[in-house]
Order: C-alpha cells, then structure tokens, then sequence
C-alpha cells in the first residue's frame, strides 16, 4: 500500500525573512563517530496550524518528529513546558535567546496546511546558537493520509543536517508475527513503519512463515512458507498481496532468500538429499545456478551492495563460521575466526561491515565486523539474540530477541552500530525476524 | 486518527478471518499422528498407532549432530522391517532442532537429520518414492522448556505415517 505516491519536496523560497548569517564558532553538528554520549538537547514547538482544521495534525507532525530524534538517542527534546517563547508564525525571525535560555542547542519550526486531502508541511532548523538557520527550509507536500511520512521526511532531513549521515525514518519493517505458546507458535508476515504504525499483515497464520526480505526497491518481499507442506521461498507484491512461489521442485526445501542490488535475481539455500547449498535464482526466467557444491550446509547468504559478494554462513570448517566469495560462486574466505560459531551474516547497506548472529558459551549475540573479519564488535547478549537487519543508512541494526524458558517469546529490539540504545521496537504481540526496507 | 481506526479496523477483520479460516497444513499440527490417516488400534499391527508405539516413531539426537545413535539405528531399521510389511503407507520424515542455533541453519539441520533416517530406510529396501523428508529447523518444539532435558526431545526425526491413498 503506497500510502504516499504523490509526495512532493520544494525548498522553500528564501527571503520572507532576514537572509541567514554565517555561522561563528562550532557549527551545530553531531559526530556520530566520535562516540556520542550526551545528545543534544533541541526543541520542536508544535507546528504552526496555517489552516483551519489543522490544528491536530500539526500537533501529531511535531510528536512524530520528536520520537524519531528521540529514539536515536542522539538527541533529547526541551519539552514544552519548559519553553518560554512560542512559535505562532511559521515566517516571524526566531527568538534566539528565548531558546538559548532553555539550552535548546537546535529548534525545529514548521507550518501546516490542510486543503481537502492534501496537506502540506514545511520547516526549517536553527542553530540556536549561532543564531542561524541551518540549511534552507524544505515544504513537502502529499494527502493527509501519509501525515506520517511526511513527519518522517522532515525528521529524516533534521538527522541528515545534524549528523551528516542519511536518516532512515521514513522506512518500514517487514517481520514475522507471532501468537501463541512456544510449542504451537504461529506465525504470519506483517508490515509496517519503522516506528511501528501503520501494521498491515501480508499473510494469515495458516502456515509457519519464515525470515521475510524486502526488495531494493521496498514493493516485493521474499520469504519462505509452508504453503505446501514444505518449505519453499515466495516473491510477495507489498502493494497488492499477491504472491507466487519462486522455487517448488518436489523433494527439495528452499530458503533463507534474499534479493541482489539489482532486485532481479535472488540468492537462496536450497536442500537436496540432506545437503544444503546455495542457488543463485533469475526471478523473470526461474533459471537456477548453482554457487556452492559441498557436503556442508552452506546457508543466509546476503550480498554486498554493489553485487559483486556473497557474505554466507557454512559448517565446511566443522562448526558455523563466515565466508565471502564471489557472487558467481567459487573459492570462499573465511573471515570469521573468534571464539565460538557465526551466522546470519548481512552485508550493510553502505559496504563497510557484516553484521551477524554469535554463539558462545551458551549465549547469542548480535556482532559487527568490517568485511575482512577484523575488528569484532559484540553489540549485544542474551539468552537467544539473531537475525539482524541494517537500518537504511547502516547505523542502526533491528534484530529478533527471544527469551528463556516455557513462557518464551520472541520480539524485536534495535541497537544502534556503536552498542549504544538498545531498545525494544513496540511491535503488537510478538515477532522475530525484522527486515528494514530502504528509504521510502 | 482516522488512519490509525481504519489500521485497527483492518487488523480486527483478518484476526477473525483467521479464527475461522478451516487452515492449511500445519493448523493442526499434532506433530506426528499424520495428517488424516486413521491412527487405528494399537493392537492392530498393521495400524499407524502399533506403528508409532510398538515401533517407534522416532530417533533423537545429540546436540548439532545428524548421525543415527545406535539405539536410533535400531529403531530405524524396525521401521523399515514395518514399513516393507505394511506398503499402503507412505512417511514423511520430520527433521527438527532445539532452540539453541540460528533459524536458517537449524531448518538445514532438521533436513540432514530427517535425510539420514531416510537413506537408512532407503538401504534397507524401502522404495525411496514411498518417503518424503522435510525439516521444521526450531519451529515446532514438542517441549517447551530452555533446558538440556527438553532440548533432547525437539533434536528429532519423526516418520510420520500416511495411508497410501493413490496406492
């Protein structure tokens, strides 16, 4: 469901106002890199209703901004009761010490407009500061109904400026719902943003589902069903539901796909008389190649953005570990060798690392390491942590958690790549295997 | 909001969809009594009840392991004994997994475990066309709790029994 074809981004017209100033002294700018402890504190007043009957959507586009700052965990808001200036004109010059007397580093404003069903928002940020604005102001239009992803886009513009990196608000989450006890789960695919509005389910519980992937392009989802009795791997159209199955050859199982950069083919484990091994498959023509011939399981295989690797997981050493080889198969390195067994491997969306599972005395961890295997980094520990996904701008890993014991249940947390804000998705009921999509 | 009512709505609406959809495979899973066959009385040899008690329906595993023990062994050759005496069956052989591993590699896990019951089968003389193999990986635990105890039961490989209908 395209909730939001027909947005629209202008950058607004500058010279309502006075022209801004150069900045003196540090620029308003978060260096993710350089460890982040303490965020930075910001203020967004409610938008400004420009038109009748804007008034609560204005207030809900603010709210929205402030979670997705919020749960970066590198920013925290002034809140409102603490302000003494107020913002009732969206083009009035800023009250720059009003703010400052707050310790408000950042001020976000906006004004809303509502006319039918199209709304349009726009905004602009301020280095309090330095008492200017930082980058131009941006107006996004789009119908009401995608109030939320508008919001998400004026967050995602506010991280950019700030940080220097891309956002990764205006994004979604494919995963697996669950219901149900341990020993009778089931389990059907869901959709939704990645804040977790807006749930749409893609699938009933008729059938155990498995470890759904978006498409480059965020409309199709591959994931592996029991539709038939065995597992094999489908290619479902997030706009329509529709779905079909892309590997069915009696006596085999196919699964754990995933798709190329290009959207066009899928590399996938498919398992024939016990030996599991990996396929590369064209989606429009159905015709297989075959990548790895091993008596060994060879299986999660993720490729490197620009297509040229496949990161894999295989036993071929006697236990789990990481390999990279080429996308058309042939020799594999090795690239994971600490202690303990390695799988899950994911590629992340800007090609520096490879995220992954890690068992090791009895517990699970989520990992990074650069792509070479060098500088291991353990993100996280629990009794059974998999599965991680890169948010689109590769700082943020979503991953399922599941816990001990008869009453165990599975969830979605996120962690952010540096160890730091970890944190449950809210997510209705339970769920495993998140996968994020790219930026909308 | 009103797109949250109409999410909420919609969400409602597949819930009891769901509730009162007949299923698919798996709904009813019971986890190795067959899907539809009369179990029969397990006084009556030739029964899918004799089969799963007398005999033994299954073989269990020790951790990450996919050779037969040799009591497992034992049991699989009694099947094959069975199965050749009783040809209006065929079986499916489930491969399963305890919860400690990543999902991927125990559904390729279950597939070895459920493949070495087969071959041994098959050596035996069963007609390989007469068995099928399929894992569930972690998906469908019989015990429920986090202990080694429990975990010896879900390291399986159950031949689930199913009266040869076209046969």
């Amino acid at each position: 469901m395209r909730l939001f074809a027909t947005l629209v981004i202008g950058i607004l017209t500058v010279g309502q106002f006075a022209q801004p100033v150069v900045a003196q002294g540090q620029p308003l700018r978060i260096e993710i890199t350089d460890g982040v402890i303490e965020p930075m504190p910001y203020a967004v007043p409610d938008f400004v209703a420009e038109t009748p009957g804007s008034n609560q959507v204005s207030k809900d586009i603010s709210r929205v901004i402030a979670a997705d700052l919020n749960g970066t965990g590198l920013f925290r808001e002034i809140p409102a009761k603490a302000h003494i200036s107020s913002i009732t004109n969206f083009g009035s010059p800023v009250q720059f010490a009003d703010w400052k007397a707050v310790n408000a580093q950042a001020l976000i404003t906006g004004g809303v407009s509502v006319s039918g069903n199209q709304l349009e928002v726009k905004f602009r940020v301020y280095d309090v500061f330095a008492g200017t604005e930082l980058g131009s102001g941006l107006r996004f239009k789009g119908t009401t109904d995608g109030w939320r992803r508008m919001a998400h886009k004026v967050a995602d513009a506010v991280y950019a400026r700030i940080t220097g990196e891309g956002g990764y608000f205006d994004s979604r989450v494919v995963y697996v719902a669950e219901t149900g006890p341990k020993n009778n789960r089931k389990k059907r695919l869901a959709v939704m943003d990645y804040d977790g509005a807006n749930l749409q389910y893609l699938t009933d519980s008729s059938s155990i589902v498995l470890a759904p992937r978006f498409s480059p392009t965020g409309d199709r989802v591959l994931y592996t069903s029991y539709e038939t009795g065995f597992p094999q791997v489908y290619v479902l159209d997030v706009g329509s539901v529709r779905r079909k199955v892309l590997s069915n050859e009696s006596g085999t199982m196919s699964f754990a796909p995933r798709f190329s950069p290009d959207g066009k083919s899928v590399v996938m484990s498919v398992t024939e008389g016990g030996n599991t091994d990996l396929y590369k498959m064209d989606i429009a023509s159905g015709k297989r190649q075959r990548l790895t011939s091993t008596p060994s399981i060879e299986t999660a295989p993720s490729y490197s953005p620009d297509g040229s690797k496949i990161v894999f997981e295989s036993d071929r050493s006697g236990t789990q570990q990481l390999y990279v080889m080429s996308a058309g198969g042939g020799e594999a390195t090795r690239i994971s060798f600490g202690k303990g067994r390695y799988g899950t491997p994911v590629w992340s969306p800007r090609g520096d690392l490879i995220a992954f599972t890690k068992q090791n005395k009895g517990r699970f961890h989520i990992g990074v390491m650069r792509t070479d295997g060098s500088e291991e980094r353990l993100l996280t520990a629990s009794f059974l942590d998999e599965g991680p996904t890169w948010s689109p701008n590769g700082r943020v890993i979503m991953f399922t958690r599941e816990t001990r014991g008869a009453g165990g249940a599975a969830s979605l947390y996120s962690v952010d790549v540096s160890g730091r804000n970890l944190k449950p998705v809210k997510i209705n009921g339970g769920g495993s295997d998140p996968a994020w999509s790219p930026l909308q | 909001m009103k797109l949250w009512t109409k999410a909420v709505l919609t969400v409602a609406a597949l819930s009891l969809a769901a509730c009162t959809d007949p299923g698919g495979f798996g709904n009813d899973d019971d986890f190795g009594a067959g899907n539809g066959s009369d179990l029969g009385s397990s006084a009556d040899p030739s029964s899918i009840a004799y089969f799963q008690e007398a005999v033994g329906d299954r073989v269990l595993f020790l951790v990450d392991q996919s050779t037969l023990s040799e009591q497992g062994r034992l049991v699989v050759l009694a099947q094959a004994n069975w199965l050749m005496q009783n040809a209006d069956y065929v079986a499916v052989i489930e491969g399963h997994a305890d919860e400690q591993g990543t999902r991927e590699y125990n559904l390729a896990l279950g597939a070895r475990r459920a493949s070495a019951v087969q071959e041994l089968l098959v050596s035996q003389g069963v007609a390989s066309n007469r068995i099928r193999t399929v894992s569930y990986g972690k998906e469908r635990p019989i015990e429920i709790c986090s202990e080694e105890s429990c975990y010896a039961q879900n390291r399986r490989a159950v031949t689930v029994l199913t009266a040869n209908l076209s046969g």
